[in-house]
């Protein structure tokens, strides 16, 4: 199923995209996900092309089951990932996703995760760096059903402006109908800090290099643990690379 | 080595530009320890980091040449890499680069832009593990992130093993003294002149106190106060300080 109708900004999971650039890319077909009872897979999704993307996953991970989503979110002039997910009972999502932009590039993560039954563990990690004039979303939904308690949620989401002209929106949100969760939401924007980079330089590191040791360890935050973690890190310092 | 003439600073803090420097002049030949004491406030610290090329820290007037090298052309990197090397008063903690990492990094870049070619990682740790020994430190405190964790006097020791693995011509250090107790000062004293009491590099010694002095021994001590270099002297001249007083001497 896909919607047809473009969104308009006035859908809040649409506020901050490039419309113009979504419409080239629209309709969004949905890519299913399905993790049954007691399993446990992972994925990657790394986009760096040149094109624009918009890509939509649904992920259903059932009782017991277990998924690991890293996203790396750095192509085209528009790229934006959503991610549906649903769990169920004592159910364990993971997602850990890097944005990183440059130029005009709008790049956008929205995440809906939704706890339907008790004791189910979320754990998210976006880390955005952003230079030139380029935009980065997180819009990031927790919802706890009815009846979904002992649910163990956790957002953390952290942008690092390379420039002043560069743009960071961070939207965490909670909806929460059950009595026994624990939600935690962490969300911050920020620059390099400058003694920390005249310090790496007073021992030789160009400025690029200095900036470039500074981004990886925060970079490195959204990858750790992952199955593919060596090759996300690679692959993100590459693109890191283009940017300073 | 370096001549430092008729030198004007000025710290920018809070949008204002507040001199600092005030016409310092000083020249430090090969094979030297000088030492600069001084009161708070004199401008030892900004002579430090306007030498090290600090932003902020914007040099108004006079000259320093470095090894024949006008030092003020050059950016904080390029200082490093002929030959400079600034020893932090409060070192920076960087969250998750390991010292090892940033270490071989910041030689190997030093080494690129003396056109000599990089260290492999066998052969860098090899020389950390060397210059760690010399400083008492262990291997796996430099296998953590540069100064996370750290204790004061651990920081001084990280800051004089970079020293060791950095081999520079030049150090200037600033209070490096500071935080330590009697056994750190001794190591880090004893580290100081292991690694730069050479007749070809010459050290710049910013320090409070006259204890340091104890171990690594002064050819030359000046006395910094409202920005310039007020009296000269040798190490005796540290003594009467610590005896008298900034305000009797100076």
């Amino acid at each position: 199923m896909t919607t047809v109708a473009l969104p308009s900004r006035k859908s809040e999971d649409f506020r901050y995209t490039d419309l113009d650039a979504l419409a080239g890319v629209w309709p969004v077909a949905r890519e299913e996900v399905l993790v049954p009872t007691g399993q446990s897979t992972s994925l990657s999704v790394v986009e760096l092309g040149d094109n624009d993307v918009a890509r939509h996953l649904v992920i259903e991970v059932e009782e017991g089951a277990a998924f690991d989503l890293r996203l790396l979110n750095a192509g085209g002039a528009f790229g934006r990932i959503a991610v549906d997910v649903t769990l169920g009972q004592g159910a364990r999502f993971t997602l850990g996703a890097a944005q990183l932009g440059g130029g005009a590039q709008t790049l956008e993560i929205v995440t809906e995760v939704t706890h339907t039954a008790p004791d189910a563990v979320s754990r998210q990690v976006i880390r955005s760096v952003l230079a030139g004039r380029a935009t980065g979303t997180y819009l990031g939904k927790v919802a706890v059903a009815r009846g979904a308690d002992g649910t163990d949620a956790e957002q953390s989401v952290r942008a690092m402006l390379l420039d002043r002209t560069a743009t960071a929106n961070a939207r965490p949100e909670l909806e929460i109908f059950a009595d026994d969760v624990k939600c935690a939401h962490g969300c911050a924007v920020g620059e390099l800090d400058a003694t920390g980079l005249f310090y790496l330089q007073s021992r030789g590191l160009t400025p690029p290099d200095a900036k470039r040791l500074m981004l990886q360890a925060f970079i490195a935050e959204a990858f750790a643990g992952a199955p593919e973690e060596e090759r996300l890190c690679a692959a993100a310092l590459g693109r890191l690379g283009k940017l300073l | 080595m370096l001549q430092i003439t008729d030198l004007h600073a000025t710290v920018t803090a809070s949008g204002a530009e507040k001199p600092i420097l005030k016409g310092l002049s000083l020249t430090v030949n090969a094979g030297e320890v000088h030492a600069i004491m001084g009161p708070n406030g004199a401008g030892k610290s900004t002579l430090g980091y306007t030498l090290g090329g600090r932003p902020g820290y914007t040099v108004s007037g006079g000259s320093v040449s470095f090894d024949g090298q006008d030092l003020l052309a050059l950016e904080p990197h390029e200082r490093a890499a002929a030959g400079l090397f600034l020893g932090f008063q409060y070192p920076v903690e960087i969250p998750g680069v390991s010292n090892v990492q940033f270490l071989r990094e910041a030689l190997n870049a030093q080494r690129k832009a003396r056109g000599e070619g990089p260290l492999s990682g066998g052969e860098f740790l090899k020389l950390a593990r060397e210059k760690a020994g010399l400083l008492r430190m262990d291997m796996d405190m430099l296998k953590r992130p540069v100064n996370v964790g750290f204790s004061g006097g651990e920081k001084k020791r990280a800051e004089m093993v970079q020293m060791g693995i950095l081999d520079p011509k030049f150090a200037i250090l600033d209070e490096t003294d500071s935080g330590l107790d009697i056994d750190a000062l001794r190591i880090v004293g004893e580290g100081i002149n292991a690694i730069m009491r050479k007749p070809d590099k010459a050290v710049l010694l910013i320090t409070h106190y006259q204890r340091l002095l104890d171990y690594v021994r002064p050819d030359f001590v000046h006395v910094l106060a409202g920005g310039r270099i007020v009296r000269s002297g040798g190490p005796e001249l540290a003594l009467q300080l610590e005896e008298q007083g900034y305000e009797e001497v100076a």
